[in-house]
């Protein structure tokens, strides 16, 4: 008997290590917060300067080949489409990286805001990615590997800000489509993204993140009473690269008030964490279980035990 | 098949057809013992068969016309809803109530609990359908199918709840095959197979349960990537993987005893006594477990309200849907399972396991899409996505019959080499036990 369940004591241990083995990379990876890459680039978006004109509309689908739209970018009707409803504003899909809506606050002037993907420093949709499609570059943008995604749109239900899009229409080539910060065309090479270079009332300021927060806050000193004392995105979700500043409180022009400083990944750390331990734990837990249930059947039960025996070597044979 | 089996055929149990004393035939064992016209007269008279054939001819259309055009032409996910039904009903709910395999597994195999064996090979048999056909509506969903195996062979990205889902679910199919593949052993008549599977069966059961924990739990932990989009009442930060596997335990034993309910109801021809006599027993067992299963439920689940303090939604519209949820899926089943137990009424035992399965069922689409986007719009499925959903579960169904009609999951397997050598060797044997492996048929003849 002693030698049959230490051989199955042995095969389940083999069977935990190997899959604690596997499982191993999953806490290394993700303990750890990471803040962004020192020298990472972002814009900083003045939401008191922006009037709506959509040239950054235009110019993003010029840069990444997107078709068309039905209506032309200059416009202006767009504005004043709301969808499911009338509870939603235009959204970024897979025809349109960016878009401009437009914000009515109570007793104001209309805000316009662009948005785009805000590029996380540590991004939700990175980190919920099972064939780590995405990559977070060290200029700051997150980019797509559209050769391995399989579909699974993980991505877009983590994304805190709804911006990754899916080609649903495609039958045989459907992919994320969001903004990946004009990458490979332009911020690997230091330019600005298409938007930031067409828009005419420099509403858009594209520079190192840390100097951006710095400019950011001398607007907010400088022009009293101008902003909100808050640049959006500098703490949230971890921070991104992608900042705001507005004239009204956020949550008037579409923004979550609250959605948190930590990033997603956070919220999942507590389960990841719980894996290896389940691993490591279970195997010799319930083994021991069953040794000691049988031990207890051998008492009560003898008739039981000794069919077991046999049960055991019948299969010898 | 009634009118078959009074007319004196007895369908397939054995190697041997004991009225010509011949070898059955693998066609034979397939046709179940009849004539291939037979075999379509009675698949023919059955009323339930039309139904299924008529859900088959307008969703096999559907799929492939999915398959041609893309996810936009069948559904209404979008980019704010990128799941629907074909995850929120055939992941997120096919997968807890699946768990019956790992809890029957564990009873009988690690807590020696041999009284649950008459019903363990039901539960392995719907955890393995379960999971396999939780993947099939995972390759209707899945933008691109055909590159499932990716995070196995080509991307890794280790730290993803879902990397470990998909290397959990697969590897837990995997045992589950290797679970039922007894009974298909016994079917074909492989006796080395069956030997080799019953000297692993601890191990397998251990990897059953360590799998099943996490990828029950990583399911409610997929979304705690989701903590601004799922209402706060089925959100909670800390606990939401455990709530996922918790209830999948009553999930999963209720599912056993509802698809035994239904068996009774319409196959009892394949049943042996061992099988039916037990039947009522292990379902008030499971019936006790389940009850159990539910009230820490039940308890952890307002421990997750009043960890973030969410009393103040109770008041609201989606609180009124909570306590509703709450009070028919889970509160309700506990009482008619303290019914069923005090006074041994079996019947309402099966009444509670039917709520509960409906109950954990609402609960998964209450999370994944009912109460997602909360703050958004409410989504409603589009009418092919709905037909292509019914059409999987008719093949599920299908293929849960087939099997169940063949394979010894229902009754013993009578084995003649095992008989003969059973004869030889009951002299000397303490227990008459010694020559069935397998815990279902040692009880057969224990009860006998």
């Amino acid at each position: 008997m002693s030698g049959i369940s230490r051989r199955r004591f042995l095969a389940a241990s083999l069977a935990g290590c190997a899959a604690t083995t596997l499982a191993a990379p999953k806490k290394a990876l993700a303990s750890g917060i990471f803040t962004g890459y020192p020298e990472s680039m972002g814009v900083l978006v003045d939401l008191t300067r922006c009037i709506g004109c959509r040239s950054c509309e235009a110019a993003c689908n010029a840069e990444q080949n997107l078709p068309d739209p039905l209506l032309p970018f200059d416009d202006k009707s767009v504005f004043d489409q709301t969808f499911h409803g009338g509870t939603q504003k235009r959204r970024t899909d897979e025809n349109a990286y960016t878009v401009v809506n437009r914000y009515n606050p109570e007793g104001g002037e209309p805000v316009y805001v662009k948005k785009q993907c805000n590029h996380c420093a540590e991004p939700a949709c990175l980190s919920s990615c099972f064939v780590n499609a995405y990559t977070k570059t060290p200029e700051g943008a997150v980019i797509f590997n559209k050769k391995v995604c399989v579909g699974c749109r993980t991505c877009m239900v983590a994304c805190p800000f709804s911006i990754p899009a899916y080609s649903y229409s495609s039958a045989f080539d459907p992919l994320i489509k969001k903004c990946i910060f004009c990458h490979e065309t332009r911020l690997k090479n230091g330019k600005p993204p298409a938007c930031v270079d067409i828009c005419p009332q420099e509403a858009l300021t594209f520079g190192k993140r840390k100097d951006l927060l710095k400019i950011g806050n001398q607007r907010i000193q400088t022009h009293q009473g101008r902003y909100l004392d808050h640049i959006y995105g500098e703490n949230e979700l971890g921070g991104t690269s992608w900042m705001y500043l507005s004239p009204v409180p956020f949550e008037q022009v579409g923004f979550d008030p609250n959605p948190g400083n930590e990033p997603i990944i956070s919220h999942v750390k507590d389960f990841l964490s719980t894996v290896p331990m389940v691993l490591a734990i279970w195997p010799a837990l319930f083994v021991g279980f069953q040794l000691l249930a049988k031990k207890q059947a051998g008492h009560g039960d003898h008739d039981h035990d000794s069919e077991k025996q046999h049960d055991e070597e019948g299969a010898e044979q | 098949m009634k009118q078959l089996l009074n007319h004196g055929i007895e369908p397939v149990d054995s190697h041997v057809n004991r009225k010509t004393d011949k070898a059955w035939s693998l066609k034979d064992k397939l046709f179940l013992g009849l004539t291939p016209g037979q075999y379509l007269g009675q698949a023919l008279r059955n009323p339930f068969n039309w139904i299924l054939g008529l859900i088959l001819a307008v969703g096999l259309p559907l799929i492939a016309y999915r398959y041609l055009n893309g996810l936009g032409a069948v559904t209404h996910s979008s980019n704010d809803y990128p799941w629907g039904l074909f995850l929120g009903f055939g992941l997120f709910v096919m997968v807890p109530l699946s768990a019956s395999g790992f809890m029957l597994g564990t009873s009988v195999e690690i807590f020696g609990r041999h009284d649950f064996a008459p019903i363990e090979r039901l539960a392995l048999l719907n955890g393995l359908l379960g999971y396999f056909f939780a993947v099939v509506y995972l390759l209707a969903d899945l933008g691109q199918p055909w590159r499932l195996p990716y995070p196995m062979f080509v991307s890794f990205g280790p730290a993803a709840v879902l990397f470990l889902v998909a290397w959990h679910v697969a590897t837990y199919l995997s045992v589950q095959v290797a679970e039922v593949s007894v009974a298909f052993f016994e079917w074909i008549g492989w006796l080395g197979g069956k030997r080799f599977i019953r000297r692993i069966a601890v191990g397998l059961t251990v990897a059953g349960i360590i799998l099943s924990t996490l990828h029950q739990g990583a399911l409610g932990a997929l979304f705690n990537y989701a903590p601004g989009k799922v209402h706060p009442l089925w959100y909670s930060a800390p606990f939401q993987w455990i709530h996922f596997f918790v209830s999948a335990i009553p999930a999963g034993l209720c599912m056993v005893i509802a698809v035994s309910t239904i068996i009774m109801k319409t196959m009892a021809w394949r049943c042996d006594k061992n099988y039916l006599d037990n039947l009522d027993r292990c379902t008030l067992g499971l019936a006790k477990g389940a009850s159990m299963a539910l009230i820490t439920y039940l308890a952890i689940k307002f421990i997750g309200v009043a960890h973030d303090n969410e009393w103040g939604y109770l008041a609201t519209g989606w609180g009124a849907w909570f306590l509703l949820e709450i009070a028919v899926g889970v509160v309700l089943p506990i009482v008619l399972f303290a019914y069923a137990v005090r006074h041994q009424v079996v019947k309402v035992a099966r009444w509670g396991a039917f709520i509960t399965v409906f109950g954990i069922a609402l609960n998964r689409l209450n999370t994944a899409i009912i109460s997602f986007n909360w703050q958004l719009y409410q989504e409603i499925p589009h009418v092919f996505e709905v037909i292509i959903t019914v059409t999987i579960f008719a093949i599920y169904i299908i293929v849960y019959r087939f099997l169940l009609y063949r394979l010894p999951i229902l009754y013993s397997w009578k084995s003649q080499t095992e008989e003969s050598y059973a004869a030889e060797t009951v002299p000397q044997s303490s227990s008459s036990a010694r020559n069935t492996p397998s815990p279902a048929g040692a009880m057969y003849r224990k009860f006998d």
